[in-house]
């Protein structure tokens, strides 16, 4: 058991890793560095040795790689380009507020996708499933912008009940963000719901299907009790990894999000830098983001394993 | 996968064909297929059937409302939006188009390969995959088109090589998933090459996974892009693309929103089109695409 856990741990630690090698030498093979980015026009003679001396930038990369790996370990992320700010300052309420945004829409779409997965699930192929495996698929495929903009039409300019855009700043405590932070919400809500929810019904279908659900009807066991004590248990438990899966693909989709709806968030930010070139910024805050991909995911897995008894002596057999 | 996906049904057709038949049997697949073929016919006759130029701005007929002249009304710069989203699709199916099938085959190619090796190789090719994915989407994607610009030149390439390499791993998966089948093993006793086998056991199998798989990444395809443009680092003004004109059309959405829905509907109707048809795809083949995760 220990041994799975270091196991896991270290493979999580391992992608961390490469991904900061990807990151470090993608940025690094990129034209241009982090000076002539930040310098523009002026990035010749005097001007660009000052800076390159200042960002410590001089140095083979290797030395620059363990450098920034270090400091990233202890939590220290480096200093922006242009504003010489540090960046563990700068990501700090961006983060808070991507998370916010996540956790919400985490607390309302994954009950509400469980529940409707099971129905449709339960009750496949007749009308309820048809409409809603089809509204899953629009809610999922429509990029998120398209759904914003038709949700900002419809509830923001045509009814007028809920603000269309955020207008509080970065550092409001969460609290202040309510009810600017509900059209975000919802729309990705629905994008997760439409995920989950499908994941939800192929595997409470394919769990029905089992022999043991076979069992359980001929010894007479009554329906309901079939679906709650046998049936859901084994179903749900795969959720747990597609919730993971969903949450780190979301990451994506949350950078569009947050520009449409001016949240004041991670995502927003990396268009911001990327835009500025803020070269530093950018391989900071995609560290943060592989790193919670990784966490989150690892997490997932874990939590699978030692809720279920047959994939942990799987495990145990494998090593 | 299930075991439906194996066993062929021999109907006198050809594989396509019966694949064909089975997608267009299901109501998701005939509307599927006709809402993306209509919208391949459109794109490649509508520079011959435009009521208007795409280009020509007139500053009297700014935001005007849909009328019998300009079915859509006018955007912002007096140009007919009926025009522009008759046009908007043409660059967003050209760069996905070519970008989609370069990400099958060399994403395919690489999984079935390091799929059928294993090994520390295919251990260490996992983990940079896993390092990859877990980079959202978009930041990949930025770095590179700031860097090289926003042409068609950078975008087909870049997209081509990302969206190929979650097909990796779904290829990887369905080798080991086909490979440890029955009917892979009575080649083997039946005494046929290593080459044999993987011609014509495994590859056919296989391909209907990347099948079902390449209408997918379309799909994604087609959505990044048009967030791409939405966001600006897309197809550059003014040339007509949906992504682009929504943008531009959010700011007046009050007064004038026919600006946002006719691209909003050309391009919800194009992206729902091509999953439908993956879906029944998907279940003709006997591949349940639920259960894919969503990378």
């Amino acid at each position: 058991m220990l041994r799975m856990l270091l196991r896991r741990l270290t493979l999580g630690f391992i992608t961390v890793a490469i991904v900061s090698v990807i990151i470090f030498s993608g940025v690094e093979l990129l034209p241009g560095d982090a000076c002539t980015a930040f310098l523009e026009r002026e990035a010749k003679g005097k001007l660009l040795e000052n800076c390159r001396e200042a960002q410590g930038l001089n140095r083979g990369p290797i030395a620059r790689y363990i450098d920034w790996a270090a400091g990233a370990i202890r939590g220290d992320l480096g200093v922006s380009a242009n504003g010489q700010k540090s960046i563990s300052e700068l990501v700090g309420n961006r983060l808070k507020n991507s998370l916010l945004l996540a956790a919400s829409s985490l607390a309302l779409g994954v009950p509400l996708a469980i529940f409707l997965g099971v129905v449709t699930g339960l009750w496949r192929d007749r009308p309820i499933d048809l409409t809603l495996s089809t509204l899953a698929i629009f809610a999922m495929t429509i990029p998120e912008f398209v759904s914003a903009t038709v949700l900002i039409l419809l509830f923001s300019v045509w009814l007028g009940w809920l603000p269309g855009i955020v207008l509080t700043p970065a550092h409001a405590p969460a609290l202040e963000f309510f009810p600017e932070i509900l059209l975000p919400v919802i729309v990705l809500t629905m994008v997760m719901t439409a995920h989950i929810l499908r994941m939800v019904r192929s595997s409470v279908i394919e769990v029905m299907a089992g022999d043991y659900v076979q069992m359980a009807t001929l010894k007479g066991v009554p329906y309901w009790r079939i679906v709650f004590r046998h049936a859901l248990p084994n179903a749900l438990l795969p959720a747990i990894n597609v919730v993971a899966l969903t949450v780190a693909w979301l990451l994506g989709g949350v950078v569009v999000i947050e520009v449409v709806f001016n949240y004041p968030g991670l995502g927003r930010m990396i268009i911001d830098s990327i835009s500025d070139r803020d070269l530093p910024v950018v391989q900071a805050i995609a560290l943060i983001v592989a790193t919670v991909y990784v966490g989150v995911n690892l997490s997932a897995d874990l939590l699978t394993m030692f809720a279920n008894p047959r994939l942990r002596t799987l495990y145990m057999r494998q090593k | 996968m299930t075991a439906t996906s194996v066993e062929k049904k021999y109907t006198g057709l050809t594989p396509f064909l019966t694949v064909l038949r089975d997608v267009l049997a299901r109501p998701s697949g005939a509307i599927g297929l006709t809402l993306v073929m209509s919208h391949l016919v459109l794109a490649l006759i509508s520079p011959f059937i435009v009521p208007f130029d795409y280009k020509a701005t007139n500053s009297s007929m700014m935001l005007t409302a849909p009328d019998a002249t300009h079915w859509l009304g006018t955007d912002h710069m007096g140009r007919d939006v009926f025009t522009r989203v008759l046009l908007g699709g043409r660059e967003a199916l050209l760069v996905t188009g070519i970008a989609t099938p370069i990400a099958v085959t060399w994403g395919g190619f690489m999984g079935i390969f390091f799929g059928l090796v294993g090994g520390r190789i295919d251990e260490v090719l996992m983990r940079i995959v896993d390092a990859f994915l877990s980079l959202p989407w978009i930041l990949k994607m930025l770095v590179l088109i700031v860097t090289f610009g926003t042409g068609i030149e950078v975008l087909i390439p870049t997209l081509a090589f990302f969206y190929g390499i979650p097909v990796i791993r779904i290829a990887r998966a369905a080798t080991h998933d086909v490979i440890a089948r029955d009917f892979v093993s009575a080649a083997r006793a039946r005494g046929h090459g290593r080459f044999t086998i993987i011609w014509r056991e495994l590859l056919p199998n296989v391909l209907d996974t990347l099948m079902v798989e390449g209408a997918m990444r379309w799909s994604w395809m087609l959505l990044a892009f048009s967030s791409l443009s939405f966001l600006g680092f897309g197809v550059s003004p003014p040339t007509p693309d949906w992504g682009l004109m929504i943008a531009d059309a959010r700011g007046f959405m009050s007064f004038a929103p026919w600006g946002v829905l006719g691209p909003v509907i050309a391009l919800s109707s194009l992206i729902i089109g091509i999953n439908l048809t993956a879906d029944a795809m998907a279940k003709a083949l006997g591949i349940d695409r639920a259960q894919k995760a969503p990378v």
